[in-house]
């Protein structure tokens, strides 16, 4: 790891000399460390902010990049084309402006690691492979949706592509993932995993159970920690005291990182290191993603809870896509034309995914009766006939 | 001061069937899981080298290593959250409530996340979650928990409480085999009863979940229940015997989902029905059993359905204080008598 970047490298004590005379039974946990190489920096000679020109991605990867980020935003807006046509049952959810957190961090897992995302983790479900007809189709309540439309927008899984999407209660995916890395170690599978969480997320308890567990249990989890200012309409200072949510990771006697989450080749080198690190026993690492949350909590919210003008800044000086759009031209990884046929490619894919989306059926009623337990065992809940004989 | 616990089958391997105890027949099935499938382990607190509070897992560890008998945090969420996570990589884990009335903090991913899994995206939850319930040993009012009635209404996890060894051994087994979350409920007073002693069969049988067994045959009236109140009722109906009342028994074994058809049976047979159980009455599954009754069995009845549970107060510490707390047989005693006279 980049020994030169330590945040605080605090000398505790060496206790040398004070041999002790009992075993230990682990290796001694490691020294404590932030690292910031890549934690957000002021632009030089106000100069427009651009992404990291440290970075062993290729050309092609790059362009890739941006394709998941344009996915990504393009999917959300037309989520909420569809959500003003009222064909969306639930609320929508967006990420504007954080995208790239999740779309960098997320690509550079290996195929066969596993992600759990957050609500405003679209990129990373698209990264793993699920496509956009599916999302399409879970939000608008349809019986083609992957959960048949018995849950909402990213609320499902698919374990072969190693996406387990998250529920509502916040911090429970911690756990849970820690669980699959557990069964991984057993299975003697060589995987990593990512489990997303934000500055709100990481005051349940169920965050600090299952990444304290993963950690005493030494296992490769990446805790990507998004900090988008608001939970709801909750500031982060009524959330915790610490100023950066990295410094959480001394609790766990863990590694953590920040990174510049609107840079989407620093969440991916970042990131990448994190799984390296992971990968090869190190055991548990938290990434704290600087970002921010440009939309209400779902569309419904007004914001009004935002200082004025802050939204502004945030769009005109710090948007992921004209940050990584900028950088792609300066570095010549892309010409305008090219970034212009990638995006007119998603749209065209959005187009299709959402035309078979609102092309499926709504669920056959009955349907709510099934799948409650495995269908051998237990026959389906059919709403039962009162005082039939 | 003296130590003299008796250590059952410390770190030996033990028999198939013979002569048990009802905590060493628990301990048999999950061993004998552990070695037919290799993707069932054991998490919990203390579960190792200690063997579990109760020793459930004791010898485990020396078995199949720790890779296999996992000690966690104290961390019910933990525990409940990494056996659901292992279980969609298709591993089947045994997690193990130091006491059961620790699951309040595992609540949240037992009932959102075990419970709802496999209805939400077809990912069943294959794990038991096990642990000592049950009041009577003056353990007070956060160690003595009998927790069914919290999960009656979650769809989505089914729940068992033996009182036998036999079916301690059997239904350990089967929750073990089964692909959907399985809340096992082991009465902490019946682990070393010698009452419970019996000899078990040495091939690989399982009980079935969601089958009751008639407990005592009888002609007169039924009693409902499960756990350690079967023997309160059993003590009862030995007593009524000697007043010529001939009381049947049905023990419920499963909890989620209830054999109906048995209960039914049973009601059909005798005409009338006492439900008995050791959690407090309101809310209690009494009243789901009663009401399914009063639906299905209506004409069948000769008298009310009436329910003996503990009192609606948290589980009291002082013996005279549990003892009121508790239905005891002189409660079942006088219920059934009125309830025949009626």
């Amino acid at each position: 790891m980049d020994q030169d970047t330590q945040r605080r490298p605090e000398k505790q004590p060496s206790g040398k000399g004070e041999r002790r005379n009992f075993r230990r039974r682990r290796p001694p946990v490691h020294e404590v460390r932030i690292f910031t190489k890549y934690a957000p920096r002021k632009p030089v000679d106000g100069r427009r902010l651009s992404c990291t020109n440290d970075t062993t991605l290729k050309t092609e990867q790059l362009l890739e990049l941006y394709r998941y980020l344009k996915l990504t935003r393009l999917v959300e807006e037309r989520l909420v084309n569809l959500y003003r046509q009222t064909k969306i049952v639930g609320g929508v959810f967006r990420s504007l402006g954080q995208e790239a957190t999740a779309v960098g961090s997320a690509y550079a897992l290996r195929p066969q690691d596993f992600v759990t995302p957050l609500i405003r983790d679209l990129g990373a479900v698209l990264v793993k492979g699920i496509r956009p007809r599916e999302i399409f189709a879970q939000y608008m309540a349809k019986a083609w949706g992957p959960s048949g439309g018995r849950d909402l927008n990213i609320h499902f899984g698919d374990v072969n592509k190693g996406f387990i999407g998250p529920i509502s209660h916040l911090g429970d995916m911690i756990p849970v993932m820690t669980g699959v890395l557990l069964a991984a170690g057993m299975q003697k599978k060589p995987i990593v995993a990512i489990a997303y969480i934000g500055d709100g997320g990481m005051s349940t308890g169920a965050f600090h159970e299952g990444l304290n567990f993963a950690a005493v249990q030494r296992l490769p989890l990446i805790v990507v920690a998004e900090y988008n200012h608001y939970a709801y309409s909750t500031p982060t200072s009524l959330q915790t005291l610490v100023r950066d949510l990295a410094e959480k990771a001394a609790g766990y006697g863990i590694p953590a990182h920040i990174v510049d989450g609107n840079d989407i080749v620093a969440c991916y080198e970042v990131t990448k290191r994190a799984a390296e690190y992971a990968r090869r026993g190190g055991g548990a690492v938290l990434i704290e993603a600087k970002t921010y949350r440009r939309k209400g909590h779902a569309e419904h919210d007004d914001q009004r809870y935002v200082p004025p003008g802050e939204i502004e800044w945030w769009e005109q000086h710090n948007d992921p896509i004209d940050r990584y759009e900028r950088y792609l031209l300066e570095c010549s990884a892309a010409t305008k034309e090219k970034l212009a046929q990638i995006t007119a490619d998603v749209a065209r894919e959005i187009e299709e995914d959402c035309a078979w989306a609102e092309s499926s059926p709504m669920p056959d009623p009955e349907q709510a009766a099934y799948g409650v337990f495995d269908s051998n065992n237990v026959p389906p809940a059919l709403r039962p006939k009162v005082l039939e004989r | 001061m003296s130590t003299a616990i008796k250590k059952e089958h410390k770190s030996a391997r033990p028999e198939r069937g013979g002569v048990v105890t009802f905590v060493e027949a628990i301990r048999q099935g999950i061993w004998e899981e552990m070695e037919r499938d290799p993707t069932v382990f054991v998490l919990g607190e203390d579960v190792g080298v200690y063997g579990g509070a109760f020793k459930v897992t004791d010898g485990l560890i020396d078995e199949f290593g720790k890779e296999r008998v996992v000690d966690t945090p104290i961390s019910e969420g933990a525990i409940v959250g990494a056996a659901c996570g292992a279980a969609l990589m298709g591993m089947r884990p045994v997690a193990e409530f130091q006491f059961i009335d620790f699951i309040s903090a595992g609540f949240d991913l037992l009932t959102n996340y075990a419970a709802k899994c496999r209805y939400r995206w077809g990912a069943g939850i294959a794990a038991v979650f096990r642990g000592p319930c049950g009041s009577g040993l003056r353990t007070g009012p956060f160690h003595s928990l009998n927790p069914e009635a919290f999960f009656m209404n979650t769809a989505g996890l089914k729940m068992v409480e033996p009182s036998t060894a036999y079916d301690a051994k059997g239904l350990i087994k089967a929750a073990i085999r089964d692909p959907d979350p399985v809340l096992y409920f082991e009465h902490k007073k019946l682990y070393r009863l010698p009452r419970l002693r019996e000899e078990i069969p040495s091939d690989d049988y399982i009980v079935e979940i969601g089958q009751a067994r008639t407990a005592r045959e009888g002609r007169d009236l039924t009693i409902i229940t499960f756990g350690t109140m079967v023997l309160t009722a059993l003590d009862a109906a030995e007593e009524l015997e000697k007043e010529g009342l001939d009381v049947e028994i049905i023990d419920l074994r499963t909890l989620a989902p209830l054999d109906k058809p048995a209960i039914l049976a049973s009601v059909k047979k005798t005409n009338k029905v006492l439900v008995l159980h050791e959690a407090s009455r309101t809310g209690g599954i009494g009243g789901e059993i009663a009401a399914t009754i009063g639906e299905e069995a209506f004409e069948w009845l000769d008298a009310p359905v009436v329910r003996v549970a503990s009192i609606d107060t948290p589980v009291p510490y002082s013996p005279p204080l549990e003892d009121y707390y508790l239905p005891q047989t002189k409660d079942v005693l006088e219920a059934v008598r009125r309830l025949a006279a009626y």
